[in-house]
């Protein structure tokens, strides 16, 4: 009888990512020199539990490395080892390590292994530091000694260890992957038939092994029957097989811990290839997290209201055997109820999906703490609204964008602690995220009191790069945009952080693609704010339904400003052509939507139709409509699924009858009316009609 | 005997050259064949929402059971003349492979016909027709039963031009 461990994979992983996540965030908060007794010790029981579940699964690699991490904490947990800097980081590269570790075991894709046997030796090399120098050398050399040389064992279990659910065959396996080994059972307690107890154990047995690991890695194996049998680990001392030893030598994965058993340990050509080829390699088949953890209150609620929904539909059920219209009033109340319940489900549903932002927030404090040290910048991060909640697939894809922003402020934002004092600010810099709900987005800031952008440096560059002509000139906002542009970077020297003139266009269109924006503002020698701006979901949206001429198009509810009806008097028009409509104090472009997607209205005089006011891009435009039909939530389908991108179509939803209606793309809807005088597009449609 | 016999070879030739069956459809008065593979079901014509600035050979969009496919008009596509929709007129919905991924798409046609198999040796070439009418779109050419039908490549006809790349898109 075999479990299907398998099964339980998926969530070891997410339980391990979790752990290392919470592993990472208690190091950054170990203060130096005075160990905190509880951080430390959640950081040894996440360290704990990875390692027991690796055990169990069988990712012994996984299991080993950590084991060392383990102990190391252990001694930092006991007090018998101080807190110091470089233990620290060293546990923190640690984590990365396993980090690495852990997503290889998950795809099955090769290991780095030097780069773990690094790792695990400077682990080890701490360790063996806490002893007076002579033991540590000593240890050193035992280590030199052991390298390269096999191991005899005495394996004698007692007559009840097989009750304890030990199986010396799994054993055996997993020293077989260690090396050559040959056994040698000794069956001489070995009873009659008859007066054998099938749960006992008879055999004992002597191995021999060649390979170079520790003694310990060996002990490990039989570390679950400490206790429940003799064991004795000596040194070979024959050195017959030089030849093997030093072919082992040249093995990257020499390492037990590295060796996923045996499928990938014989392909070492292909492992060392690989790694050549891409020294930091990129997880390729990384599976993506496909469940999220939802807190009980959500359930519950869920369930409630699933309760409710079925009280209503046998209600309405019952009203429906026998039907007359004396009980209308009373299938107008069920309705309105069904609609209420269809709600408020829709919601609860949603908000399953919402997590908040401190998922997208965990990875700086590290981030910020690696790159400060290294850019020799001293940085304190402040982080406020971390509970608010936003869409998870809005979240997975505004990480990086946020992580390039997050990096560009360090680089180029904050200066370097003597050009602070020298400009009268603190020699530690600020950098603050901010995340909080307005309307119907998620605003999230990044914000620095650094240098801030330098306008003349910008312009000089985009001047230089044929961006701007030499005479042009611009406003503020304007200078700020150009950092968005492709191929612009004015960092003096391109560093290994940021400056290599990719990302800042990256980052705008990553953020436009998900529906949000990015602002910059900034002043000059007190720092830049980066606000960008998203929408809650990507999957509903609150829409006005407007209609021109036999269509209905969706207009998104966070865009209108107001809806009005003209005033002729109001209407001005510019060299007979474009009209602007006169809304209190503002001038306003009315966009003719007949027009601009070219379809028959009911009437074209302005008198007769209504001017939805939106805003988009900054920019604010009155598209003019036949009508205003109703406010309704939409379910946002693709085009570009089975069609491609329209502009100013965002994509479609389908109505309550069945037909399809598209959905406005405000921004680039105003962008089109720019490029579609009327003149131009009778000439446009001709082309395209002659083409077809 | 000979129309048993010439039975058994048909079927020989099929097993021999991998035929494939060809759905078969009429578009004024000619008979077109789409593979039937790629055929994944048959309706009736129904309104659907046009999309603005497009060219006039795409329809529109409609709601195939909550996704949004585009419908392409074929007769308006081969550039022939336009006819009212009659109670024949019906949508094929079909499988696009290409341009980054599968897709589906509705072409609406006078009606549906047929299923045939025609094997790969029974396919002509089309000849060349120079400007006259591109052939690109075109597989083959099968003689069934004393008729023409002409195969079609409809990864080609219907990823070609406005629908993947911004060709011919008004801007």
């Amino acid at each position: 009888m075999s479990i299907d461990m398998s099964q339980f994979h998926q969530t070891f992983f997410e339980e391990s990512f979790e752990g290392l996540g919470v592993m990472e965030s208690g190091l950054l908060n170990l203060d130096v020199g005075t160990a905190d007794v509880d951080v430390v010790n959640a950081i040894f029981r996440a360290a704990h539990s990875i390692k027991g579940g690796a055990a169990t699964f069988g990712f012994s690699s996984v299991a080993g490395f950590t084991h060392v991490m383990e102990t190391l904490l252990d001694e930092m947990r006991d007090q018998r080892r101080k807190v110091t800097e470089e233990a620290v980081n060293l546990l923190l590269l640690s984590v990365d390590c396993l980090r690495d570790l852990l997503i290889s075991a998950r795809d099955g894709s090769p290991v780095d292994a030097p780069r773990v046997v690094d790792m695990q030796k400077k682990l080890e090399n701490l360790l063996s530091d806490k002893k007076e120098g002579g033991t540590c050398v000593d240890q050193h050399s035992k280590v030199e000694k052991e390298h390269g040389k096999g191991w005899d064992i005495e394996f004698i279990p007692y007559v009840n260890m097989l009750i304890t659910g030990n199986d010396p065959v799994r054993m055996f396996g997993e020293l077989s992957s260690l090396g050559d080994m040959s056994v040698k059972v000794d069956s001489s307690k070995m009873t009659g038939f008859n007066d054998m107890n099938p749960e006992e154990c008879y055999f004992s047995w002597k191995i021999s092994i060649k390979t170079d690991v520790s003694s310990e890695k060996i002990s490990e194996i039989f570390d679950w029957v400490d206790g429940e049998c003799d064991l004795k680990i000596t040194q070979i001392l024959n050195e017959s097989d030089k030849e093997l030893i030093a072919s082992n030598d040249d093995n990257p994965d020499h390492y037990d811990g590295i060796k996923n058993k045996d499928d990938h340990s014989h392909d070492l050509p292909k492992i060392e290839e690989k790694r050549l080829s891409s020294d930091r390699r990129v997880s390729s088949s990384s599976v993506e997290n496909s469940s999220i953890r939802v807190s009980i209150d959500k359930v519950d609620d869920l369930i409630n209201m699933v309760g409710e929904l079925v009280i209503i539909q046998s209600m309405l059920a019952q009203l429906g055997k026998d039907f007359d219209n004396s009980q209308i009033m009373k299938l107008r109340d069920g309705l309105s109820q069904l609609e209420r319940n269809t709600r408020e489900l829709q919601e609860s549903v949603m908000r399953i999906r919402m997590l908040p932002i401190s998922f997208a927030f965990n990875r700086f404090p590290r981030m910020v703490h690696d790159l400060s040290k290294k850019l020799g910048k001293e940085i304190e991060l402040k982080m406020s609204g971390e509970s608010t909640e936003m869409d998870k697939t809005v979240m997975e894809k505004i990480g990086d964008p946020l992580v390039h922003l997050v990096r560009n402020s360090i680089d180029h934002g904050i200066e370097l602690p003597h050009d602070r004092k020298a400009a009268g600010k603190p020699s530690t810099g600020l950098l603050h995220l901010n995340a909080y709900h307005k309307g119907g987005n998620i605003i999230i800031e990044i914000r620095d009191d650094g240098g801030g952008l330098n306008k003349e440096k910008i312009t000089k560059k985009a001047k230089d790069r044929g961006l701007i002509k030499d005479d042009e000139s611009l406003s503020e906002e304007q200078i700020n945009d150009l950092i968005f542009l492709p191929g612009f970077s004015t960092a003096e020297i391109v560093s290994d952080v940021s400056g290599r003139g990719v990302g800042m266009d990256v980052v705008r269109r990553n953020i436009n693609d998900l529906g949000g924006k990015i602002e910059v503002s900034s002043f000059e020698g007190k720092g830049t704010t980066f606000t960008v701006r998203l929408p809650l979901t990507l999957a509903i949206l609150d829409g006005q339904l407007v209609s021109v001429g036999d269509e209905t198009y969706i207009t998104p509810l966070v865009s209108i400003i107001e809806s009005l009806q003209i005033d002729e008097e109001n209407v001005n028009i510019i060299a007979g052509r474009a009209e602007v409509y006169k809304l209190r104090n503002e001038y306003i472009p009315i966009v003719r939507l007949h027009e601009v997607f070219n379809i028959i209205p009911k009437n074209k005089k302005l008198s007769g139709g209504l001017l939805v006011v939106v805003e988009g891009d900054g920019k604010r435009a009155g598209i003019f409509v036949d009508d205003l039909l109703g406010q309704q939530q939409v379910v946002i389908k693709s085009l570009e699924t089975n069609f491609k991108r329209m502009d100013g179509v965002s994509g479609a939803t389908i109505l309550g009858d069945g037909t399809v209606a598209l959905i406005m793309d405000v921004s680039g809807l105003i962008r089109l009316s720019h490029q579609y005088s009327p003149s131009n597009n009778r000439v446009a449609l001709d082309h395209v009609k002659s083409a077809a | 005997m000979s129309v048993m016999q010439n039975i058994t070879n048909d079927e020989k030739s099929e097993i021999n050259s991998g035929a494939n069956q060809y759905l078969t459809f009429i578009l004024a008065g000619e008979e077109y064949g789409v593979d039937i593979l790629r055929v994944q079901e048959i309706k009736g014509w129904n309104k659907v929402t046009p999309i603005p600035n497009t060219p006039e050979y795409i329809q529109g969009v409609i709601n195939l059971r909550g996704t949004i496919i585009p419908i392409i008009d074929l007769r308006c596509r081969f550039g022939l003349e336009n006819i009212s929709y009659g109670p024949t007129t019906v949508v094929i919905v079909l499988k696009v492979v290409g341009g980054g991924g599968n897709r589906i798409m509705g072409i609406v046609v006078d009606a549906v016909s047929d299923v045939y198999n025609v094997s790969l040796d029974e396919m002509k070439q089309p000849p060349d027709f120079g400007k006259v009418v591109s052939v690109d779109f075109i597989k083959g050419l099968a003689a069934v039963s004393e008729k023409m039908v002409i195969i079609l490549d409809i990864d080609h006809l219907l990823n070609a031009g406005v629908m993947v790349s911004d060709d011919g898109q008004i801007h």
